[in-house]
């Protein structure tokens, strides 16, 4: 059958229920979408179909026929990926970046949606799992996107905060003529100190779920 | 040490030269081809590995030399630099580049690493070892590294005052050129890299490394050097390899490790499925190879298998059919015996015979999984010399090189070992018996003649994944009349993870059985700690933060009991029994001073619920940690607000680093305090996904508040340290709120009722 993948149209030859994911990856050589599970539990998987965040290793391939599938290797040629993109890396989010494909796509799919998401929006549509613990980069990440009040450094419920880091200018300046310095850094953002109670961190969202 | 570079003065493929002095391997020009180093660069490795001299005088058309370059100065003004250690989230290879960039003075965004194949030269931890893991990558390497970058600065130097006819000490640097203050001229460094090919290493008794005042990459945040490949889906996995020609292979374990194949009732109709190549028994397992993985997965699935006991002469560990995991923790609780002496001081017994107050209490924790996103694999294919190349996740290139030499029939040096990125690893991938794919792709490569991927399903990975060890530890402690801890007994009914793996006991303890429980820093003059070996079913594994990771809960939170039983609050008895530790009673007040001052509660929290905090500490691979956590309780469950850690490893290279590993490592912490459990029965694991075995999901994560504690003691680990204090702050604010004590994890195991 013929399917569409990163607005190419690809001929392939595979059973009707071949997941899509596994067609990705060895038909069509394009790695970038990961296998954890096979159960829609990780979303390490995730790729956009019609625009719909979608866990391909569950989708069988005949379930997809005649739509446009979206993989990570065409997430910069996006307007909004690319966005999501600059923030995956000025945010610092990835650790072993295994996940990151699936979180990337996940932050794809919730922005076309709505270009400012609430903190609900971002709880809700940001489900991937990560073993690392890039939880809270992510949010970070996101907050930043959907143009959300800094809330990734909400101050903790004793009303600490930390002003021992340096600030986004001395570091700039302390390392002036290397270009690879963290500017925005969840390492930075977490010591600009004491912000607001809303929207605090994605903790307290699950109270009221 | 020029010199070695010599060709005849190498003549012993099993010599070791020091793996402290770098050598220019540049003027070897046949090297350079194999290295795959550009045209005209600056080669710097640490040593040769003599093999190379020995092949090459030999063949005609020599096999592929490994050589050992660390660093490589391209003309194009880019070091490549290859990394002793692998890269699996943790940060070292952007750690690696400052360091060494430091030194060198060349910027760290213009490093490409990768992680280097296995060879002598790259085993430069101390004892001439190299693994990724105890957190051990940056502390043991650090004077290494930088006397790597500051050689090849200095040979820079040389080249420039040899082209611009000046004398090296009236030159300097600023990142990636040479300066010539006198005339204005400057040349870049990779404009030099081809001058610099024939320059002898510098003596190291006069390489001078910087001031650590002057530093301009180490101790910033500097960004990490793979985000965007990660960010894009471009960074490659071992499970993401491929070769010419490769077919891909699934298995179908037997149920139960140490059984093997009796019959196969389908095999004609499974070897029938389309794409499906052949079917192969191979030991505990059958296996699939198919064009496809999607058919190989889907035939081994299908394959109906009888299993059949082993031989007496088996080498694994044997599942037995009745094993549970709530049966082993009974047997463990109720095993008989003083244990082995770990530690002692005093004399605990009789501090204990005259305490005011003796408490006692049972705490137990879980097997867990290692869980990591990426599932096993190993791609094997067989080259037309014989030789092997193997790529696959591994924590420890030239272990598996001499397992994989010796399993296959080759030498060590026919056998080249890939280290892709690992999709996490948390102590997964060191060699396990039963538990790497690596066996079993070189059995079907061979079977098959064509190279082969196997990959083990989510499914097939949890039943053969070794597991962090499950222990009950029995205390006892001694409080005064004025309720102040005096005596500590504790022994623990457990089998370490070193004597687990080795599968036998040795003649000392298996210091990672009880590490957390011994060496604490609080002073108890009189204590006795344990160990009680009871042999486990399952095999066992290293974990993040290894026995760390469940006796610091055990330890911290009989801590907490004692300091209720005495009337004591935790924090200040803390601070008492830490009197004159200035470095832990420091990190004790950073940690209060980071929540907000230390209050532990109950309270209620400006949306009306009740909370309250606990806290604890660690002192993992060298390095210390204090942590405080924030819980309510949610529908019966703990919900963990807010955790606070300060964490003090001495020194570091870079915050963003730390600050990001202290957040992972609090998640992992989380995870395995509130849900994860790795559950046996009849001989099975009652989970095989993570439907059933659920690690921490997003919308339980804490907000995570870091302080780093730059004390100036000798350079601890990272990775893991920010990991054990965790799980035991979460417990001690759970009893405090709850007025419960918990003794166990997970605590989804319980419901809970705030006070």
């Amino acid at each position: 059958m013929q399917l569409q993948v990163n607005g190419q149209a690809h001929e392939v030859e595979a059973e009707a229920d071949m997941p899509l994911l596994w067609v990705l990856r060895d038909e069509l050589g394009m790695t970038g979408t990961k296998y954890g599970c096979g159960l829609a539990q990780c979303g390490a998987c995730s790729v956009l179909v019609d625009g719909v965040i979608t866990r391909s290793c569950v989708t069988p391939l005949d379930s997809v026929a005649g739509k446009a599938v979206t993989t990570i290797e065409a997430v910069e040629q996006d307007g909004i990926g690319k966005r999501v993109v600059d923030a995956w890396v000025r945010h610092q989010v990835p650790q072993c970046g295994y996940c990151q494909s699936g979180q990337v796509m996940a932050a794809l799919a919730l922005l076309k949606e709505k270009a400012r998401p609430s903190q609900e929006d971002v709880r809700a549509a940001m489900v991937n799992l990560c073993r690392c613990g890039t939880y809270n980069a992510i949010h970070a990440a996101l907050t930043d996107l959907a143009g959300l009040a800094d809330t990734a450094a909400a101050a903790p419920a004793g009303g600490a905060q930390d002003a021992e880091g340096p600030s986004t200018a001395t570091v700039a300046a302390a390392v002036a003529g290397g270009a690879a310095v963290v500017a925005g850094s969840a390492y930075l953002l977490a010591r600009r100190g004491k912000a607001g109670e809303t929207g605090q961190g994605a903790a307290d969202g699950q109270e009221d779920a | 040490m020029a010199t070695l570079l010599d060709s005849h003065t190498v003549t012993d493929s099993e010599a070791r030269f020091p793996a402290q002095d770098p050598v220019n391997i540049s003027r070897r020009g046949v090297l350079l081809g194999t290295a795959g180093a550009a045209s005209g660069a600056l080669v710097i490795g640490f040593g040769l590995p003599v093999g190379t001299a020995r092949a090459q005088a030999a063949a005609p058309a020599p096999i592929p030399v490994r050589v050992p370059a660390f660093l490589e100065i391209r003309p194009d003004n880019t070091v490549r630099f290859l990394s002793p250690f692998m890269e699996g989230g943790q940060g070292v290879f952007t750690a690696m580049a400052q360091i060494v960039g430091e030194e060198l003075d060349m910027d760290p965004a213009r490093f490409v690493v990768e992680a280097a194949p296995a060879g002598k030269v790259f085993q430069v931890m101390d004892g001439g070892m190299r693994i990724t893991g105890g957190s051990m990558s940056v502390r043991l390497t650090y004077e290494t590294m930088r006397r790597l970058g500051a050689s090849a600065r200095m040979m820079l130097l040389e080249a420039a005052a040899h082209r611009l006819g000046v004398a090296a000490a009236e030159l300097t640097t600023e990142p990636g050129r040479v300066l010539h203050a006198g005339s204005g001229r400057s040349l870049a460094y990779g404009e030099l890299a081809g001058g610099a090919l024939d320059l002898a290493v510098p003596d190291p008794a006069i390489v001078k490394l910087k001031d650590p005042a002057t530093f301009r990459w180490i101790g910033k945040p500097v960004a990490r050097l793979d985000m965007h490949d990660k960010a894009t889906g471009k960074a490659i996995y071992a499970i993401d390899c491929k070769v010419d020609g490769m077919l891909h292979a699934a298995v179908q374990h037997a149920p139960r490790l140490g059984l093997t194949v009796a019959s196969i009732a389908n095999e004609a109709e499974v070897a029938a499925m389309r794409g499906v190549h052949s079917v192969h028994r191979i030991g505990g397992a059958v296996a699939v190879v198919a064009e496809r993985w999607w058919h190989a997965k889907r035939a081994a699935e299908a394959l109906r298998v009888e299993w059949q006991d082993p031989g007496k002469d088996t080498d694994v560990r044997y599942m037995p059919a009745d094993f549970s995991t709530e049966a082993f923790a009974e047997r463990l609780a109720n095993e008989k015996g003083p244990g082995q002496d770990a530690e002692i001081s005093g004399d605990a017994a009789k501090a204990l015979s005259g305490a005011a107050t003796v408490v006692e209490a049972t705490y137990r924790s879980q097997y867990v999984h290692h869980a990591q996103l990426e599932p096993p694999s190993a791609l094997a294919s067989f080259n037309p010399d014989g030789s092997l190349e193997l790529w696959m996740p591994n924590q420890a290139p030239e272990m598996f090189q001499a397992e994989v030499a010796k399993f296959a029939g080759l030498a060590p040096e026919q056998v080249k070992i890939h280290s892709p990125l690992l999709g996490g690893f948390f102590g997964r991938h060191f060699l396990y018996p039963g538990g790497n794919p690596y066996p079993q792709a070189i059995q079907l490569a061979k079977a098959v003649g064509r190279p082969v991927k196997l990959i083990w399903s989510r499914e097939e990975e949890f039943l053969r994944d070794p597991l962090r060890p499950m222990a009950v530890v029995r205390f006892r402690g001694g409080l005064d009349d004025k309720g102040r801890p005096v005596a500590l007994e504790a022994v623990s009914v457990t089998e370490g993870p070193t004597e687990g793996i080795a599968n036998k006991r040795s003649a000392e303890l298996d210091d990672t059985a009880l590490e957390g429980i011994t060496k604490k820093a609080y002073a108890i003059p009189d204590k006795r700690i344990a160990q009680l070996f009871v042999k486990n079913p399952t095999t066992l594994a290293y974990w993040r933060s290894v026995g760390n990771s469940m006796n610091d809960f055990f330890y911290e939170c009989f801590l907490d009991e004692m300091a209720d039983k005495g009337g004591q609050d935790p924090y200040e008895l803390r601070l008492a029994l830490l009197e004159g530790n200035v470095r832990l009673t420091n990190l004790l007040h950073a940690v209060a001073e980071l929540s907000g001052g230390w209050k532990r509660g109950p309270f209620t929290a400006a949306d009306g619920s009740r909370r309250a905090r606990g806290i604890a500490m660690a002192s993992p691979f060298g390095t210390e940690a204090a942590a405080i956590a924030e819980v309510s309780i949610v529908k019966g469950q703990v919900m963990v607000h807010d955790v606070w850690e300060a964490i003090d490893p001495g020194s570091i290279v870079n915050p963003a680093i730390v600050e990001a590993q202290v957040n992972s490592a609090v998640t992992l912490g989380l995870s395995q305090v509130l849900l994860e459990e790795t559950v046996y029965e009849n001989g099975m694991p009652a989970a095989r996904n993570y439907d059933l075995y659920p690690i921490l999901p997003p919308d339980r994560m804490a907000r995570v508040h870091v302080k780093i504690v730059e004390s100036g003691a000798k350079m601890g680990g990272i990775g893991e340290p920010p990991l054990p204090a965790v799980p035991p702050a979460v417990a001690n604010a759970v009893s405090a709120l709850t007025g419960r004590r918990v003794r166990s994890m997970p605590l989804s195991r319980h419901s809970f009722d705030a006070a």
